[in-house]
């Protein structure tokens, strides 16, 4: 009897349950609701999440037809798993911010649509010119816009300007050439009486990503690493073999610290006066500026050949197995959410780059500006900043890239021979994409 | 009610208890292995392209890929370093705080601590440890005036770097295992040890240890799956870097399926950590097994 029961009430609460879902979806069917679910990453500090939400909220507001829901996926790394397993299984997210050098591999696995199929009228066309053309290198191949600027940062350097003093060197000029560079930094590396460093000149991290910060050598030294359709690199280029050498000569020199330096403790190595001018990410400003001890600047990457930088972070995409209505209401989610006093507003938020000019030109980033000109100066880069490194097949193409460097830094092999290596193991998995 | 019909009913019976168990285990354990070593013979399906057979292709490239051949070897040396050390030094505290003694219960806690932490913040604070010229251990070394060493971003120590960190961080859930074991021992196997005038190490070496090998057998096994399975920290910690000088198996096995998406390649890696993994857990059961004495 109690047997009885029990199934006659699971029974009812299993009916009562389909019902309420049925009841859910044959309202949304009724009022044209259309589903956008939407994976972002969180890698900076900050509250990512709820500027997130109140943009979708500020959204459906607006748009009454379409509900927005923002499902937080994890880091970078995590978002992309997630958003291709789904992809695979057959039921992706119809929208999902991930890295920029991810385009390739997006599109190698059939899973995304381009821009190109919703920006039809001359207003479209505008917003997609709209964004600084250093971000869009990331977004665009093959004559096709694959995804949208949204989380956007790029390397800076940050300087000490009391250890500048301490070393007799003005405190607002910091060095804009490999030249000044090498000379600065050694008047600024510190020994202890035993000849211990206790204050490194300078400090480019070189754990996890090695690459990215390798790209602010290469790109100063004119060259570019990999080619417009991501199918063809070039490590072993003269140039790029002396810009690694220069990276290992200041460690050699012993005014960079040797071997492989970690990204993660960079910053605090900075506000323990362990290195006088690092190399780091934008996304640091607000870091920085909390945590820092002492009198800071920021400043543009010391130029060689040519200034530049590379630039980093997240793009919107739009995942090819959603609805054709489901895609339309993503593209005008995106399209709501970079304008300009939205990408202003999210850059003072959380510390990344705003993604136009047109940002830059809303009061609230010149009120903020005006307050913090340190804010301007990856703006001031951008001109000159170039693609983050990507290519077919691309993780694994990096992480030779990665090896090579770190084989070089920690002395395994000479800079020629770790990217000759690269390059030749790079030609093999790129074959298949001439 | 006949004798079959009675058997036949408990059978029944049986299976069904055994139903909830068992559908969890071929769900997610059985048919995933089974499709796993299926996959491994495919290649990777990509875009438009369908995975077609390719025989033992993947198992090829294994052969010739010289970064599983490292992650082989440093998998090697983490598993020989932290098998023997975290066993020593858990038994080593378990006798220590077995002890009567004043503060026992907060030494207890301490040595238990790690093991409670989840491996990512633990990971998290090893890295500020590690750090070259301000961090603990730096601090530490130039107290008795040694050089300073870069422990994470040196191909030399990296792998020793983080080895120290799985140690710590295994030494003290097993010491819990090997506590348990010794207070289940009957005191009066000590009190007969010492009116025979046995001296300490003779009492732990004749009649603590065999009574304990049950635990380390137990014991053993997880520390061998834990050396193949433990690499939380270096997602942290290296990266398994610099220039694979920490990768082990599992985390170039994650890199391979969810960094570079080969997942063909991926599956025949994992198959052969599977074969591996159960080949010892085997040989522990069926052979070793035998040569422990239970009460």
């Amino acid at each position: 009897m109690l047997r009885y029961t029990f199934l006659r009430h699971l029974a009812t609460t299993a009916f009562a349950a389909s019902t309420a879902l049925l009841g859910v979806s044959s309202s949304a069917h009724a009022q044209g609701t259309t589903e956008v679910p939407f994976y972002y990453p969180v890698a900076v500090g900050g509250p990512i999440a709820k500027v997130i939400d109140g943009f979708a909220e500020g959204f459906m507001k607006e748009n009454p037809g379409i509900k927005v829901s923002p499902i937080y996926a994890g880091t970078y790394q995590e978002t992309i798993v997630k958003a291709l397993t789904a992809h695979k299984s057959g039921t992706p997210p119809v929208t999902s911010v991930l890295l920029s050098t991810d385009m390739f591999t997006l599109i190698d696995e059939d899973a995304i649509v381009p821009f190109d199929n919703f920006a039809k009228s001359a207003d479209d066309k505008a917003w997609l010119g709209g964004f600084y053309k250093a971000f869009m290198q990331n977004s665009q191949t093959g004559g096709k816009t694959w995804g949208v600027p949204f989380q956007r940062s790029t390397v800076v350097m940050y300087w000490n300007k009391e250890a500048f003093k301490e070393a007799g060197l003005d405190p607002n000029k910091p060095p804009t050439s490999w030249v000044e560079l090498q000379s600065m930094a050694t008047k600024l590396t510190k020994k202890d009486a035993s000849g211990k460093v206790t204050q490194y000149g300078v400090q480019i991290p070189s754990s996890g990503f090695p690459y990215w910060l390798f790209q602010t050598l290469s790109t100063t030294n004119d060259v570019i690493l990999a080619n417009d359709t991501g199918s063809k690199v070039t490590f072993d280029n003269p140039k790029v073999i002396e810009a690694l050498q220069f990276w290992v000569d200041l460690g050699k020199a012993g005014v960079h610290p040797s071997g492989v330096v970690e990204w993660g403790t960079t910053p605090k190595d900075f506000f323990e006066k362990k290195a006088a001018i690092i190399y780091t990410t934008t996304g640091n400003l607000t870091n920085i500026r909390k945590n820092a001890p002492f009198d800071f600047g920021v400043a543009m990457i010391p130029g060689n050949k040519r200034k530049g930088s590379p630039t980093g972070g997240g793009n919107f995409y739009i995942f090819k197995k959603s609805t054709p209505g489901q895609q339309e209401a993503a593209y005008k989610f995106i399209q709501w959410i970079t304008q300009p006093e939205r990408a202003a507003q999210w850059s003072i938020d959380t510390g990344y780059v705003a993604t136009s000019a047109a940002a830059y030109d809303t009061p609230a980033l010149k009120k903020y500006a005006a307050d913090f000109p340190p804010a301007l100066v990856a703006r001031d880069q951008l001109p000159v900043s170039v693609a983050e490194f990507s290519t077919h097949d691309n993780q694994r193409i990096t992480k030779v890239l990665n090896d090579g460097l770190q084989a070089a830094l920690t002395g395994t092999k000479t800079p020629a021979q770790a990217m000759k290596d690269a390059q030749s193991e790079a030609n093999r998995l790129l074959r298949g994409y001439k | 009610m006949t004798g079959a019909e009675h058997t036949g009913t408990r059978a029944i019976h049986a299976w069904l208890l055994l139903l909830p168990a068992l559908v969890l285990l071929i769900a997610f354990t059985h048919y995933p292995a089974v499709q796993t070593l299926i996959d491994s013979f495919y290649s990777t399906p990509k875009g438009g392209r369908a995975s077609v057979w390719v025989g033992l292709e993947n198992y090829q490239v294994m052969v010739e890929d010289p970064v599983f051949w490292i992650a082989v070897r440093n998998n090697l040396w983490f598993a020989a370093a932290t098998i023997p050390c975290s066993i020593g030094l858990a038994l080593l505290m378990a006798l220590w705080v077995n002890e009567r003694m004043a503060g026992r219960a907060f030494l207890r806690m301490a040595y238990f601590t790690p093991t409670v932490l989840p491996m990512i913040a633990v990971a998290n604070i090893w890295l500020f440890f590690y750090t070259p010229q301000y961090g603990l251990l730096e601090r530490f070394t130039q107290l008795l005036g040694l050089p300073s060493q870069n422990w994470l971003g040196d191909p030399g120590t990296a792998l020793g770097a983080v080895t120290v960190v799985a140690i710590w961080k295994e030494a003290g859930f097993f010491m819990i295992f090997y506590l348990a074991a010794l207070q289940t021992l009957n005191p009066s196997l000590r009190e007969a040890a010492s009116i025979e005038g046995a001296s300490r190490w003779q009492f732990f070496r004749r009649v603590q240890w065999p009574l304990l090998m049950p635990t380390t057998l137990f014991v053993l096994v997880n520390a061998f799956i834990n050396a193949f399975r433990m690499v939380d920290h270096l997602f942290v910690l290296t990266r398994g870097g610099p220039n694979n000088a920490s990768t082990l198996l599992l985390y170039y096995l994650y890199e391979v399926g969810f960094s570079f998406w080969d997942t063909a390649y991926a599956s025949a890696i994992t198959v052969v950590l599977v074969a591996v993994l159960a080949g010892i857990a085997l040989f522990q059961f069926f052979v070793l097994d035998k040569r422990v004495h239970y009460k």
